[in-house]
């Protein structure tokens, strides 16, 4: 965004001798807890499964190639692409984005409304929506699950009032996993577009009508490209979560298919203990999103420099 | 991890038992031995013990590999566990002379298939792994494994199987009258187009969920444990646990004896101990499943001993364990697996 001024303050140069010295808890943590972790999973990608999890240290491609290519059940046919894996990720990025896109549906006008009332009331807003949140994700998915259960309350108030005559069924759908990462993740979308919503000066709106621009056209030329970095905070924040969640997949879905995060998972804990599967499945999974990142970035950026 | 300090010392002092005789260090499956039992364990012995817990045998196996093994004396593996962890070199042995009670092993558990002639381990509690279909909802013959991968049309849909690529496969290979662990292509082909095709009629894989499903009414049948079956029963739904002709899976819980076991000797005390028929009928009581003791008959609840979960019938076929495959032979089984969930 334009408008970048320099503050009376100074640039913070009569602390320039410590900076250093405490920025190193940030650097411990940034090293100890994401680079560390990332780059053991990377190693750990191209190493040999030991049978029953656990992993043998010669270095290997197996992860990748089982990732990639079939060579059919037996492994003696002749290599094509293997599609069981880039369908089930396929599955995955599709049910995220859905999930963002509902998220963002709903999320953009709550937000819009708890930016637009008064100061006071505002806090009652979001203290309102974030209620939900200080209750665990699991708690919370299961109690989704009794709700549209076929005796559960919502079939049968549906029902009692004549709305329905047979009990819908919702749950082990696509749709009651929509539902719970909707639910889930709700608040990372609304929080970043309200924060944006609430800096934007409601003056540029008036100073549009007044250029007889229209209500539609107000939105798309004034508004949206002032509260697009919120917008498109909270797709970020919805999509990639939504991307690796099992719960809702699993109570929800019931867990007939795999996926990114279930596929994962159980390479980890279940029966098949394939490690290094697992860390590639993951490192694959890492790569496509900072490539999606990435390319976001750069638009950004282009769109910053016009 | 949760740990249980017994007042050992207070109890010996007490009972004026022998005084101070070490410690115990168990490695158990969680809420699976009441409490009321291992202070009546140290009570008699003198012997402090500690119990740390796990969840499941995959769990257990990784903690033991990834560096606990010298520092628990026993711990409580499934059966195809028990292979696995011999296998590892995981386990002692120990002769039948060291355990004065060994003769009170039901003698069809002797001779166990993961541990022929009970070396390293004495049994614990077994069940058996099949279905219950509510008979609310379908009222025929329940019979036959058909139910769950073939249903009529009542159940077709409603269908919950467990989340467990072992227990699945296995009573797939049973319906179809294949060995587990082949290696035909012809069998594992139709073992894998058997099961594709079942899905359809299924709404969910969960275990945990097995009975909550089956009490809630989101399933009308299910694959579930016998002891887990009649705890559904027992909550109000209308199951019935079927013996299905074609067979089902056996399980059975075993302590065994940990290899390096810092207290060898107060393990083996603990597993005599385990094997006294009022002891085990005080661990089935508790947990609902069946002793592998001979003589728990009068210790045992009236509700326990005549549950028809724990009750075949008479004319019901022998069941299962679940067979432990070589590595090679594992990876078409994993195949098929993913396969069915992808």
């Amino acid at each position: 965004m334009a408008g970048i001024t320099p503050t009376p303050q100074g640039n913070g140069s009569g602390y320039r001798g410590i900076v250093g010295p405490l920025l190193i808890p940030t650097w411990a943590v940034i090293g100890i807890f994401l680079v560390l972790p990332v780059l053991l999973m990377a190693v750990y990608s191209f190493l040999t499964k030991e049978f029953r999890g656990g992993v043998v240290w010669d270095f290997t491609l197996a992860a990748y190639d089982q990732f990639f290519l079939n060579r059919g059940l037996f492994g003696d046919e002749p290599p094509v692409i293997e599609w069981t894996y880039i369908t089930i990720f396929s599955r995955s990025i599709w049910q995220a984005a859905v999930a963002t896109l509902i998220c963002l549906i709903v999320g953009f006008p709550t937000a819009w409304f708890i930016a637009t009332r008064p100061p006071q009331t505002r806090a009652i807003w979001l203290f309102l929506v974030t209620i939900p949140y200080w209750v665990n994700l699991l708690i919370r998915t299961v109690s989704l699950k009794f709700l549209i259960r076929e005796n559960g309350p919502l079939n049968e108030s549906l029902m009692s009032i004549g709305l329905i005559t047979d009990p819908l069924p919702l749950v082990n759908t696509n749709l009651a996993v929509q539902l719970g990462l909707f639910y889930s993740y709700l608040p990372f979308m609304v929080l970043p577009i309200y924060a944006a919503v609430e800096r934007y000066n409601f003056a540029l709106s008036e100073a549009a009508a007044d250029l007889y621009a229209s209500r539609w056209v107000t939105l798309r030329e004034i508004v949206l490209p002032v509260v697009k970095p919120g917008i498109i905070a909270g797709c970020i924040l919805v999509f990639v979560p939504s991307l690796g969640a099992f719960l809702a997949p699993d109570l929800l879905g019931g867990a007939k298919t795999f996926m990114i995060g279930s596929l994962i998972d159980e390479q980890f804990r279940g029966s098949q203990g394939n490690w290094p599967f697992g860390a590639a499945a993951a490192m694959i999974l890492m790569t496509l999103v900072l490539i999606v990142l990435t390319i976001y970035a750069r638009a950004q950026a282009r769109g910053e420099a016009k | 991890m949760k740990k249980l300090l017994t007042t050992a010392t207070a109890f010996a002092l007490l009972a004026g038992a022998a005084q101070a005789e070490g410690k115990l260090s168990v490695y158990h499956w969680f809420e699976y031995i009441p409490q009321e039992l291992v202070d009546k364990f140290a009570a008699e012995t003198g012997i402090e013990v500690t119990i740390d817990t796990y969840d499941s045998n995959e769990s257990m196996l990784a903690a033991l590999k990834a560096g606990k093994m010298g520092q628990y004396d026993v711990a409580v593996p499934g059966d195809y566990m028990v292979a696995i962890m011999a296998g590892e070199g995981l386990l002692d042995s120990f002769t039948p002379e060291e355990l004065p009670n060994f003769g009170n092993i039901a003698p069809q558990w002797v001779d166990v298939p993961f541990d022929p002639g009970r070396k390293s381990s004495i049994p614990y509690q077994w069940g058996s792994t099949a279905f219950s279909v509510n008979r609310d909802v379908y009222t025929g013959d329940i019979d036959t494994l058909a139910m769950i991968f073939d249903p009529p049309a009542e159940l077709q849909g409603k269908i919950n199987v467990l989340d467990s690529q072992g227990e699945v496969l296995a009573l797939g290979s049973i319906y179809l009258g294949i060995p587990q662990c082949s290696t035909d292509r012809e069998q594992l082909k139709a073992l894998n187009d058997m099961l594709i095709n079942a899905k359809q009629y299924w709404a969910s894989f969960g275990s945990d969920t097995a009975k909550d499903v089956l009490v809630s009414g989101d399933a009308a049948a299910g694959m579930i444990y016998n002891g887990f079956s009649a705890k559904a029963r027992a909550e109000g739904a209308n199951v019935e646990y079927a013996y299905p002709k074609e067979g089902f899976v056996v399980w059975m819980d075993n302590v065994v004896l940990l290899k390096d076991a810092p207290n060898r000797d107060n393990a083996l005390k603990f597993m005599n101990f385990l094997l006294q028929p009022e002891n085990a009928a005080a661990v089935t009581n508790y947990a609902a499943y069946t002793s592998g003791v001979t003589g728990v008959e009068p210790f045992l609840d009236e509700a326990i001993k005549s549950s028809p979960e724990n009750n075949p019938p008479a004319d019901a076929p022998a069941g299962s364990f679940i067979q432990v495959c070589d590595q090679e032979t594992q990876q078409f089984y994993d195949a098929i697996w993913t396969n069915l969930k992808k």
